[in-house]
């Protein structure tokens, strides 16, 4: 690990004003993630803003939206009676994520801004253009079992391994953010980014911006919801392929329905056409087969995940079949 | 009467210590002025060192030294051999990089965190020449050594000529043990040749024979503590080149070092189980007699070692077959050397032998259990001996029993529940149940108490609890007086804590020695007493810490004999072993494993839902840690079954998922209800307690008993382990495929 400084400001503008300073610097919430990195020698920070000061621990109604704040643990969220009631399949997400001892320690604004688990990005003596632009990518060609189906680039076939993401991409949620021009919303389905040329940077936020929150408009998804993770182990495993499903169903008809999956892109992969063609369909078996087989459409597979093509056709059907009879 | 202590649920003497932190492990020592290792390790996987850098190391805060093939102490003892004679890795001898990993120089500074920075800043430069890592791709260079030479008896593939025939190819990927307490060792030079070392070992005494090979210092010079390891699986059982390099630190510096290595270095530096590839073919009639057995396995080694082990043991003697013929072969990639992993070459062939009777027992349409014992070799059909004992038939009649078998609808893929396909399967294991040589001092106190002193090893199974069993039975002294020390070179001889020997081996001096300290002490009472007098050792009564005539009528403490005779302690020391039952009979353990699974017929995850083991592992001497034991074994066998693979990209020779997010050992969650079952009947042959080994045969056979019940579920026969779910996926398109 680096020799590097570390501050632990008390106000917003004092953490975004210590970023502004330090190219080199990070925010540091619950470091399940960030200290890997520098351990590995992919993350070289020379100083450490920890954000655990700021006031960001709420989880408030405001109206119909929940706010939830950045330093928000996953597992406090995963518990809260306002998103068990409210949110089911955010609670679901967020129970599949990792272990107990890590969701004590991770935070929202962490989760969001994880970074892959592709192995070439973690290993720096392999080739990686998301952690070395330019170096190559040692997954195409190389061990890529994990890796992405849809979305990807020549550059880079990671995925984002978060399964809060996807449960809050179907949610169609907001993220808030805080810079030294001032806050600024972004549709959490925009926050993410595919790799195209610039493998190197997973999302949008810019360097000196800070998440302060995340809010989920009102829906009417509390009851028909599913989130499916697929993994290696029963725990503590990224997802090979996950789908978050939530519908509304009335009168047997599927009013609304969101889909999202995990695992398979370097963003949460919303299916806004598998989503269409359900809509105002009775919630039956065929259906959903229709809808899964629109869903992988254009899957693109390498060597090792020819598999998630087929996995991720049957599992989406799963969940919609387990949301339906939720 | 007094209360019998072997066969008891004891709690671990220790059990306290280990649970409040008070015992000390390796790292936990702190001898003045210590300073801190990091290794720096090869970044290729063949070729030579071209040149070090190790300027801003030295640098870099702290820094005291980097030592590398460049600087480093001689070794006396590497003189005897020259390199690539397969005798190990001589580290810092020479500039040849054999493996990725392998270590090219270590980096002392005064805190850890500063030598892994410092380590972080020494730059390598390599020639690199094409390295060979991939088996498959390797064949051609396969070759057999002495130790494994071609078996046959009877007429070699007479499987060809059955009437029912069945042949497949089964593979496991390379397996890394993975305890949770990383390796390491500290190394003190107290004088120039006095070492004193802190090692996370399986045996004290081959680290110190290891060392005085290699230093060519009187073994008394070298003292080795290992008094509590934190599981180690086998990785443990050999000196590897991480804990020479860091005496050779500490000898160039003149202080004591420490070096615990990474997770990531685990699966380098400490061996490994290695990747094979095996091929059975068996054949029989169609009332299921086997007729013939053709295994003919492959695995890896390191260009310079050739590491082999019992791959092919158990078809050789498992079933009471005419015609049985092996090959075992070794490929040598650019990869550390392996070691014995849990239920070593057993489980791999295991796996092998008992999903290919399976696949066999659905091809005559015969249930699996019942072609099992149909084919029961009564007698050794290898070694034409009796066995000492097995009882294998009845650990076969209590599994199926308690995992409920006859319930069991023998057609693939007929049952479900909850909407998951449902699979019963099972297997059976063996292994050597052995007995070897070791020397226990017995310490009597004035104060009753009773000390045992051996350098036996604890990694974990309880040997110090069995231990005071066995003295408590034999003494008459209550447990709650009696301490096992172990994990001291200073202590008389014993051998690695290996091949599920200990309890036979150290049990054994233990019985030996207590036995010779009772004499002691009658022959001091007869010679000393007067109401003893008459008497003989044998009529002596032993109890509760006291010497009784027949009669009853008198009775001396061990206190008062010692204090009448003003002796401190009485000390006696015994060194056991085995006569010649081994030429009379075959001993071997047995283990039986019932799986029930869930398969989810859309993702293809495997949940096994209950698991019962049962073992024939002779008497039982502690039925609470033998049970954490099997316990254990079942866990590593969950792993080897449907989770663990450690992957190479076979472009650079380098693991991709080298850490534990990535190297799935089984969680809690993948761990179902175990009932574990001990047939617990004494071998009369094998030794005093008649216990047979337990800690192999609990992992031994277990992963084709989830395979075995995956093909129940599914139809799908998976020959490759782990089955994940991707394996299992096409299940919806093979409705109709049973065999
Ligand atoms: C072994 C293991 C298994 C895991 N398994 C899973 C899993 O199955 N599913 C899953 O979803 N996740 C999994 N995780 C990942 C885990 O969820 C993340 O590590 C965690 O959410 C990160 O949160 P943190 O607060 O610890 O982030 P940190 O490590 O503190 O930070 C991560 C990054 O986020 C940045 N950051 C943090 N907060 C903010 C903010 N407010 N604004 C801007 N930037 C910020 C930091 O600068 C850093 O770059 C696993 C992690 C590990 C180590
Ligand atoms: S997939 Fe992306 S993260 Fe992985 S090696 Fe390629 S560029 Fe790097």
């Amino acid at each position: 690990m680096n020799p590097f400084s570390y501050v632990r400001p008390n106000s917003l503008k004092a953490a975004i004003e210590a970023m502004a300073r330090d190219h080199s610097a990070r925010f540091i919430a619950g470091g399940t993630n960030l200290l890997d990195l520098m351990k590995n020698g992919v993350a070289l920070p020379e100083k450490l803003i920890d954000i655990n000061q700021l006031p960001l621990r709420e989880i408030r109604q405001d109206g119909n939206t929940l706010h939830i704040g950045a330093l928000v643990l996953n597992s406090d969220l995963a518990a809260h009676d306002l998103v068990k009631t409210q949110h089911p399949l955010l609670s679901e997400a967020l129970l599949a994520g990792a272990s107990q001892q890590l969701r004590n320690m991770a935070t929202v604004g962490g989760n969001m801004m994880q970074r892959t688990r592709c192995s070439y990005f973690y290993d720096t003596s392999m080739p990686c253009n998301k952690r070395q632009p330019n170096s190559g990518c040692g997954a195409t060609g190389g061990i890529n079992r994990m890796h992405a189906i849809f979305g990807a680039s020549d550059n880079c076939i990671a995925v984002h391994p978060s399964d809060m993401c996807v449960a809050l991409a179907a949610l169609d949620a907001t993220v808030l953010v805080a810079g030294p021009k001032g806050e600024r919303r972004i549709p959490f389905t925009d926050f993410h980014r595919l790799p195209g040329n610039t493998p190197q940077l997973d999302n949008n936020l810019a360097k000196n911006e800070l998440i302060t929150a995340v809010e989920i408009p009102p829906h009417p998804f509390t009851k028909h919801t599913c989130y499916l993770k697929v993994r290696d182990r029963a725990s503590y495993a990224f997802a090979l392929v996950s789908v978050a499903v939530a519908m509304d169903i009335s009168d047997n008809v599927i009013r609304n329905v969101r889909i999202a999956m995990g695992g398979v892109a370097h963003k949460p992969w919303r299916l806004p056409d598998a989503e269409k063609a359900l809509t105002g369909k009775t919630p039956t078996s065929d259906n959903f087969r229709l809808a899964a087989n629109i869903a992988i459409q254009g899957a693109k597979t390498y060597a090792h995940n020819g598999f998630k093509k087929e996995l991720a056709f049957n599992s989406i059907q799963t969940a919609l079949l387990k949301a339906a009879t939720a | 009467m007094k209360k019998q202590q072997t066969g008891q649920p004891m709690n671990r003497v220790d059990g306290r210590l280990k649970v409040t932190g008070g015992a000390k492990y390796f790292a936990d020592h702190q001898p003045a002025d210590m300073q801190y290792a990091a290794l720096v390790c090869s970044t290729i996987s063949c070729g030579a060192i071209a040149g070090i850098n190790a300027t801003k190391a030295l640098r870099a805060p702290g820094v005291v030294d980097v030592v590398s093939h460049l600087n480093a102490p001689p070794v006396p003892g590497y003189k005897k051999t020259t390199p690539g004679n397969k005798n190990g890795l001589q580290i810092f001898r020479d500039n040849r990089i054999y493996s990725n990993g392998q270590p090219v120089a270590i980096v002392v500074a005064n805190t850890l965190e500063r030598a892994v920075y410092a380590a972080s800043l020494v730059e390598v430069q390599y020639n690199q020449e094409t390295h060979y890592t991939n088996m498959e791709a390797s064949m051609d260079k396969a070759f057999q050594n002495n130790r494994m030479k071609d078996y046959s008896r009877g007429e070699i593939n007479a499987w060809q000529k059955a009437p029912v025939t069945h042949s497949a190819q089964y593979t496991i990927p390379l397996e890394v043990h993975n305890p949770m307490e990383l390796a390491g060792i500290i190394a003190h030079w107290t004088t120039p040749d006095n070492l004193t070392l802190y090692a996370k070992t399986q045996g004290v005494k081959s680290v110190q024979e290891t060392i005085q090979e290699l230093f060519e210092i009187p073994e008394q010079n070298i003292t080795v503590h290992s008094r509590f390891v934190g599981g180690a699986f086998g990785m443990a059982l050999r000196v590897w080149p991480l804990e020479i390099a860091t005496i050779l630190a500490a000898k160039k510096i003149r202080k004591p070092v420490k070096l615990v290595i990474t997770r990531e270095q685990m699966f380098t530096l400490v061996g490994y189980r290695p990747n094979s590839s095996q091929k059975i073919s068996m054949g029989a009639t169609p009332d299921g007699k086997l007729t013939g057995i053709t295994h003919e396995a492959v695995a890896i080694t390191s260009p310079y070692e050739d590491f082999t082990e019992g791959i092919v043991a158990m078809t050789k003697f498992m079933y009471d077959c005419p015609n049985v013929n092996t090959r075992y072969q070794l490929v040598p990639l650019n990869m550390s050397t392996p070691i014995w992993m849990r239920g070593p070459g057993e489980a791999t062939g295991s796996f092998a032998l008992e999903s290919a009777i399976d696949e066999l027992s659905y091809k005559l349409k015969i249930d699996p259990l019942q072609l099992r014992i149909l084919n029961h070799a009564d007698t050794d059909p290898e070694r034409n001996l009796p066995f000492s004992s097995k009882y294998l038939k009845e650990a076969y009649q209590i599994g199926a029993e308690k995992i409920g078998w006859s319930s069991r609808n023998p057609v693939p893929r007929s049952m479900q529940e909850n909407g998951m396909l449902v699979g019963y399967g099972m297997s059976s294991g063996t292994f050597g149940a052995y007995r070897g040589k070791a020397t226990v001092s017995a310490i009597l106190k004035s104060d009753g108490t009773l000390t045992l002193q051996s350098a036996a090893a604890d990694i974990g199974p309880g040997t110090a609890t069995a231990m005071v069993q066995i003295a408590a039975d034999v003494t008459g002294i209550t447990p709650d007086k009696i301490t096992f020390m172990l994990g001291e070179s200073t202590f008389p001889y014993a051998p690695e804590q290996g091949g599920s020997a200990t309890v036979s081996t150290v049990g054994s001096a233990v019985s030996d020695v207590c036995h010779a300290l009772l004499k002691e002490l009658a022959n001091l009472a007869i010679s000393q007493v007067p109401a003893f007098k008459q008497t003989t050792p044998e009529l002596i009564i032993y109890e509760d810490g006291q010497l009784i005539t027949a009669d009853r009528q008198t009775k001396i403490t061990h206190e008062a004999l010692l204090q009448q005779q003003k002796l401190p302690e009485v000390k006696v020391t015994a060194t056991s072993q085995g006569g010649d039952e081994r030429k009379k009979y075959s001993m071997y353990s047995f283990s039986v494993h019932f799986a029930k699974v869930h398969v989810h017929p859309a993702t293809g995850v495997v949940r096994i839902q209950h698991i019962v083991s049962v073992a024939d592992a002779g008497a039982i001497v502690n039925t609470k840690t033998a049970r954490s034991q099997m316990i254990g074994g079942v866990v590593g066998g969950i792993g080897m079954a449907l989770t663990e693979e450690a992957i190479l990209d076979h472009r650079f020779g380098r693991f991709i998922n080298n850490n534990y997010a990535d190297y799935h050992v089984p969680v809690n969650a993948d761990t179902p209800p175990t009932d574990v079952y001990f047939v617990n009947k004494k071998d009369p042959h094998i030794n005093p307690m008649g216990s047979k080994g337990l800690g192999e045969i609990a992992l031994i056979g277990f992963a084709a008993a989830v395979s075995n019940a995956v093909f129940h579920a599914t139809g799908i026969r998976v020959r490759d382990l782990p089955i994940t779910p991707d394996k299992l996926l096409h299940i919806a398109s093979t409705e109709n495929a049973t065999t």
